[in-house]
């Protein structure tokens, strides 16, 4: 019965939200609907913007002790972090797609990622290397679905001058681009330590895609 | 008067002490002991160190019939440890004939007892105890050395 009865409230409350949401305003000028409507655009449109941009950098990533006693540690011995030119690529640069829709369904996915975090599921070293197998499947799998999509941010191979390459390097490219090979078919383990079974697990998911 | 006697005594020990050696140990050093950074002090960079470029134009060949072969290309950044030897990735069989590369000598997997194995043996896991990269580099020490094929 009470069930009821709230049930009958709810229902209330809702029917009369959704009228206060259709009735027309007498109240207030169209002039200032269409400038609190811009300003309030600009505002959430531009907050949004910005806590995007702020949970998109290597400071925030880092913040959290598993991505930094682990994972960004062992990048910065490696070239993506410290190289010949100074150039270097942070985390979202790899781990976050560039474009919009790609970008929006990535940050939405790292929510799992705030979830585990909470839950301590990989908060030593000892767990994290036990999961780093499947971790570091997950993103080898993505990164072959999507052809690579950021390593080809800045990696291209119209604009890689195989004469400068080692005599291996620019051999095994242009094969690769004959036989449409993608970037991480090969590339695996360049900014973080490989986990034991990489090269098993390598297998099974070219095979997967062949 | 009392003031100027300590005065005095404290100018006369302090004049004692910087001629004794042992208070004298710290320009000791300073003279005396090298950094691995050479005679470079703490806040000047070093000079940079003369690099030897790996040489990876081609395959040097053997100086003689034992030698473990050397490494044309660059490996510096690959993985060997407890977990994974990147080497294998394209060097041990079968997949050295998907990546045409060559394949680890048959010796290599047969353990120390002589039992022959599927996988690599332990005691050759570690490949760059025995296989080194090529380079142009000079002698260290002047020598008359001459590969095997060379001598008379």
């Amino acid at each position: 019965m009470s069930n009821n009865t709230e049930n009958s409230e709810n229902v209330g409350v809702i029917k009369s939200v959704w009228r206060w949401f259709r009735r027309p305003t007498a109240r207030f000028a169209l002039g200032t609907l269409v400038i609190v409507g811009f300003v309030g655009g600009i505002v959430f449109w531009g907050g949004f913007n910005w806590a995007m941009e702020v949970t998109n950098n290597e400071t925030f990533c880092i913040s959290c002790h598993e991505m930094e006693a682990n994972v960004y540690r062992e990048y910065k011995q490696t070239v993506h972090y410290n190289n010949r030119t100074g150039v270097r690529a942070t985390c979202p640069d790899c781990h976050v797609p560039k474009t919009w829709v790609h970008k929006i369904a990535r940050k939405i996915q790292a929510s799992n990622e705030l979830y585990h975090h909470f839950l301590g599921t990989v908060d030593t070293p000892e767990k994290f290397e036990a999961k780093r197998l499947e971790l570091a499947g997950n993103v080898w799998k993505v990164m072959k679905e999507t052809d690579s999509r950021e390593c080809r941010n800045c990696h291209n191979f119209d604009f890689m001058d195989f004469t400068v390459q080692e005599n291996r390097a620019s051999k095994r490219h242009a094969e690769a681009i004959d036989s449409g090979k993608t970037c991480i078919d090969c590339h695996k383990g360049i900014a973080h330590d490989l986990p034991e079974g990489a090269f098993d697990a390598e297998r099974k998911i070219n095979k997967a895609a062949n | 008067m009392k003031s100027l006697k300590m005065l005095v005594a404290t100018g006369l020990i302090g004049a004692f002490m910087s001629i004794v050696p042992g208070t004298t140990g710290v320009l000791a050093q300073e003279e005396g002991v090298w950094s691995l950074r050479g005679e470079v002090a703490l806040n000047d960079a070093a000079p940079l160190a003369d690099t030897k470029k790996q040489n990876t134009s081609g395959k040097m060949g053997r100086a003689y019939r034992q030698q473990p072969p050397l490494i044309p290309h660059r490996m510096e950044k690959y993985q060997i440890n407890s977990k994974v030897n990147q080497c294998l990735r394209c060097h041990d069989w079968p997949y050295n004939t998907e990546e045409g590369a060559p394949k680890v000598s048959e010796t290599h997997y047969f353990n120390r007892n002589g039992v022959a194995l599927d996988t690599i043996a332990g005691t050759r896991w570690f490949c760059t105890q025995c296989h080194v990269p090529q380079t142009q580099a000079r002698a260290l020490v002047k020598n008359k050395f001459k590969n095997a094929s060379e001598v008379d």
